[in-house]
């Protein structure tokens, strides 16, 4: 798929984060455009998932510059940044376990409900309405990620792929403008990560831009228009998947052997 | 090529035997009875889809899950009422899916935990497996005082890893070694597999990347819905067009044109590309 | 599992029975609930109080004061050692304001509500961003801190307290004249009831909205929770604001019938009896906590004699509970199963790689060769 580049949606500029010794993070330059699938690849502990942490409001960068939308996002509180339209999923799932998949999604929507406390309590007609939007909204993503029958079970007696899966409908339920996934094929087979590319394009398609983590080369290089690399905190590459394929750093660095690629 | 093509009858009877076990989740029956045994020496996979029961068939041989029938046999023993950290003693560990390290500890203190069940003389060759395990992982040993909940996911594997090798098993349980590391180390790790077992190490080993496991192991049990489905030596399961449809998704070289996946044809064709 | 099995069907038999069922087996408990302190029941008979007398308090108090405490505890998660301070704040505001100012109970309701809630912000503000462990001490120091305000200052009456306290007023209800007087305490229970049936509508609707998804997921996994996009500090001030406004109407309504009142009615043992009656209800879960309340308060009144062991049998009780039934008598489905399954399926509870607390590694102490 040809990249059309969209306008910039998210940028980091120089953006370093230091972990006492350790520099996760070394004057990073990123960027994200409306409507594409950007990939983040590297060895592991190179700073990828940082950068979701830097981006999302986990971590205040040491230095550097990070705007969304145009905006500054640096110093945002993590909800906030939500709000604003970035949403993630999480290397080690972070479902709430004993919530059901379906209230889980719920707890995304909500984001950009507005039912106030007095309002809950009295059940005014706000609540009664966001409740039912945010109900059906949620069981559409289910439907979406092609799970619409565990939606009454409890998250944490899901079986690993589908709690990925439900972490992406409760990330798309906050309506973010921005995807960011970690990992999101970890745990899955073979069969089970093509079925999820295709979802990802299907996310895509259906006008969200996404940032994604993996380290299963066949999905990354199948489904990005761009990829950054990644290594010791430090950008070593960036360009169509071809050029990624072939570069000798990131072979070095990265994918080892040229014929596991 | 794979080392183990021995058949596994080696006469003895086997280090660990499963024999019609069930295991619940309140009322979901998540194993239906299943059997299966692996002998001392060997490397065994068990592969299957999402929620076929790996995770729980390791937990309930580890002890973490109770049975609630059947029987476990390690050394012809049996031990279904043995609680975990005997069973630890007795020489078998795991390395948990979703990693389970302790966050708030150190990457050595982590270390020192999986050789807790080790005591007395066991605990002489310890330096020793320390060493092997910072070899093995470099990064370990450059972030030996980093508290293991700030590690990124890998270097967790990583961990969960390595901190099984420090009790130094009879055998080692391991779920899903290869996820979240990247490729150069995924292919390291199942060299490592190869390895410790070479050494010594009886390895049951549950694994998403079928086509690795099945090159590794001797034998094979394929997992359905807490069935087991299927059997036989891995390098036959790895010719076997049913096992390759369903769980190598056509990723493993060669011709996949039996349509694993409905519905796509774009990625599966480009091979090339993408997978192997 | 096995243990928590045996509740679970009752639970969902109950929410598979049809509305209008479940309406009238409702309205026919509210009914009970109405003609109880005008039954003579042996078996419940409390031998040296009057048993209408012990419905208002303890029973009645307990119970409303343990859905209060069940906001902050079994919905958001948070422990507090120091909820009396709530009911002293509404006990207090009923007997200054009406002592001194003598503004007519129904003033005086709202307006204890109001202030124990602020009391709530007030300890909640700068507290709510603590978790677990230290949040639980501050809230005892606040608890004392309260208690030993009220002993010491002396225009609120020192260690002696302030009396007398004046009445609710009479008034005509349907024809009826309610007398809210020391002889008859069937008004007040009446008055608790209500308070009591409101709380729970309230509470209630309030688990049911993002609200209480909201406290659900916090308590959870808090990080995950604002990284949804739950402002997670504000809704834990909610939570704690909620939960102290019901202990301070807990705190108006008994004092409104007590006369008297000093900093010993609300000493620290109280907050643990009324923890421990959330625990052994089951954290979370209404009628559970309702429950609990009522045997932690009943109990030593019909059992006078062991009425001064009960910090200990309660301890016992507790222990044993602990041992059988962590989840509480009826417990909520959702927290039997965090207690009773403390290993999630699939890798959810460490840190990870991804919200870590910021921690500097340590220098390298033992420089292996
Ligand atoms: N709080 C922290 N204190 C010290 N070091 C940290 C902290 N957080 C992260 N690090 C380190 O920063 C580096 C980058 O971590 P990050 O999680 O971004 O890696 P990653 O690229 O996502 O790797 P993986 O592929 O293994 O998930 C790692 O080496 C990690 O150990
Ligand atoms: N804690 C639990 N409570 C209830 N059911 C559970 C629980 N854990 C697992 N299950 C169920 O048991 C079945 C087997 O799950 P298990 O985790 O063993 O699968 P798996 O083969 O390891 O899958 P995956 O490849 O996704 O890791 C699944 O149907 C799952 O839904
Ligand atoms: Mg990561
Ligand atoms: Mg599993």
């Amino acid at each position: 798929m040809p990249p059309s580049p969209g306008p910039r949606l998210l940028e980091l500029r120089a953006v370093t984060m230091q972990f006492g010794g350790v520099t996760a993070l070394g004057e990073v330059d990123l960027h994200v455009d409306q409507g594409e699938i950007a990939g983040l690849i590297g060895p592991n502990g190179a700073g990828k998932t940082t950068v979701f942490n830097v981006v999302t409001g986990v971590f205040h960068p040491t230095a550097g510059e990070i705007e969304f939308d145009g905006k500054s996002i640096v110093g945002k509180k993590r909800y906030q940044v939500t709000q604003a339209g970035v949403a993630r999923t999480f290397q080690n799932i972070r479902l709430f376990p004993d919530m059901t998949a379906l209230e889980n999604v719920m707890v995304g929507a909500d984001a950009h409900h507005g039912t106030s406390v007095p309002g809950a309590m009295l059940r005014l007609p706000r609540h009664r309405s966001e409740e039912r939007h945010g109900r059906a909204r949620a069981a559409e993503l289910l439907e979406l990620m092609g799970i619409p029958h565990r939606a009454e079970e409890t998250a944490r007696n899901l079986p690993y792929g589908d709690q990925r899966r439900v972490e992406i409908a409760r990330a798309l339920a906050t309506d973010p403008k921005l995807l960011l996934l970690d990992e999101p094929a970890a745990g899955f087979n073979p069969r089970e990560k093509r079925s999820l590319s295709d979802l990802i394009r299907k996310v895509r398609d259906s006008g969200y831009t996404i940032l994604l983590i993996e380290h299963d080369m066949g999905l990354v290089m199948n489904i990005c228009d761009r990829i950054s690399v990644l290594d010791f905190g430090r950008k070593i590459a960036e360009g169509v998947p071809a050029e990624i394929q072939a570069d000798e750093r990131v072979i070095n660095a990265y994918l080892g052997v040229v014929a596991d690629a | 090529m794979p080392d183990g093509a021995q058949p596994g009858q080696s006469g003895a009877s086997p280090l660990l035997e499963l024999d019609n076990v069930q295991v619940h989740y309140g009322k979901v029956e998540a194993l239906k009875g299943i059997s299966f045994n692996v002998n001392e020496g060997e490397i065994v996979t068990l592969i299957g889809a999402n929620g076929a029961g790996k995770t729980t068939t390791l937990k309930t041989i580890s002890g973490v899950r109770p049975l609630t029938r059947g029987h476990i046999r390690f050394q012809g023993q049996d031990i279904g009422a043995v609680p975990p950290h005997r069973r630890v003693e007795m020489g078998i560990s795991q390395a948990p899916e979703g990693r389970g390290i302790f966050p708030g500890m150190t990457v050595r203190e982590n270390l020192d935990m999986g050789a807790y069940a080790r005591r007395g003389k066991a605990r002489a060759g310890l330096a020793e497996e320390l060493a092997a395990v910072y070899v093995l992982f470099p990064r370990l040993q450059e972030r030996a005082s980093q508290m293991a909940g700030t590690l990124s996911g890998g270097e967790q594997q990583m961990l969960a890893i390595g901190r099984a090798l420090m009790s130094k098993p009879k055998v080692l349980l391991l779920d899903e070694p290869s996820m979240g590391l990247a490729p150069k180390l995924v292919a390291q790790i199942f060299s490592i597999i190869t390895e410790i077992n070479k050494q010594g190490t009886t390895v049951l080993l549950v694994e998403q990347n079928a086509a690795q496991a099945l090159q590794r192991a001797s034998r094979a049990y394929v997992l359905e819905v807490g069935k087991v489905v299927m059997a036989g030596p891995a390098a036959d399961l790895l010719d076997n067009q049913a096992v390759r449809a369903a769980y190598l998704g056509g990723d493993i070289a060669g011709d996949d044109g039996n349509g694993a996946t409905s519905g796509h044809s774009g990625s599966g064709g480009s091979g090339g590309s993408g997978g192997s | 599992m096995a243990r928590f099995e045996v509740i679970a069907p009752v639970a969902e038999r109950w929410d598979r029975l049809p509305r209008a069922v479940r309406a009238v087996a409702l309205l026919a408990l509210l009914v009970l609930l109405v003609i109880l302190p005008h039954l003579k029941i042996p078996v419940l008979n409390t031998p040296d109080s009057d048993f209408a007398t012990v419905l208002f308090y303890p029973v009645g108090i307990y119970v409303l004061v343990a859905l209060g405490l069940n906001v902050v505890v079994g919905e958001a998660g948070l422990l507090d050692l120091g909820y009396v301070a709530f009911f002293a704040v509404g006990g207090y505001s009923m007997g200054l304001l009406g002592n001194r100012v003598h503004w007519p109970f129904f003033l005086i309701l709202p307006v204890g509500i109001a202030l124990s809630m602020l009391a709530g912000v007030i300890l909640g503000g700068p507290t709510l961003r603590l978790r677990g462990d230290y949040l639980a001490i501050v809230t005892l120091g606040f608890g004392e801190i309260v208690h030993l305000v009220a002993r010491n200052t002396d225009s609120i009456g020192g260690p002696r307290g302030v009396s007398p306290i004046p009445h609710p007023p009479n008034f005509n209800l349907f024809g009826y004249h309610v007398r809210f007087g020391i002889l008859d305490p069937k008004p007040y229970y009446y008055l608790l009831l209500a308070m009591i049936v409101l709380t729970i509508v309230v509470v209630s609707n309030l688990k049911r909205s993002r609200v209480g998804r909201a406290w659900t997921a916090i308590r959870e996994d808090e990080d995950a929770a604002e990284l949804m996009g739950v402002p997670t500090f504000r809704f834990k001030l909610w939570a704690f604001a909620i939960g102290a406004g019901i202990g301070g109407a807990a705190g108006v309504m008994y004092t409104s019938k007590v006369i008297s009142i000093s900093p010993d009615n609300f000493i620290f043992q109280l907050s643990i009896l009324f923890l421990a009656a959330v625990v052994l209800g089951g954290s979370g879960n209404i009628p559970g906590v309702i429950l609990g309340a009522a045997v932690v308060a009943y109990l030593p009144e019909r059992f006078r004699s062991f009425a001064q062991y009960r910090i200990m049998v309660f301890g016992a009780a507790l222990v044993v509970m602990m041992i059988f039934r962590p989840q509480g008598l009826l417990p909520s489905r959702r927290r039997a199963k965090e207690l009773l399954e403390p290993e999630p399926g699939g890798g959810m509870g460490t840190l990870g790689g991804e919200t870590g607390v910021e921690m500097a590694p340590r220098p390298e102490a033992e420089s292996a060769p």
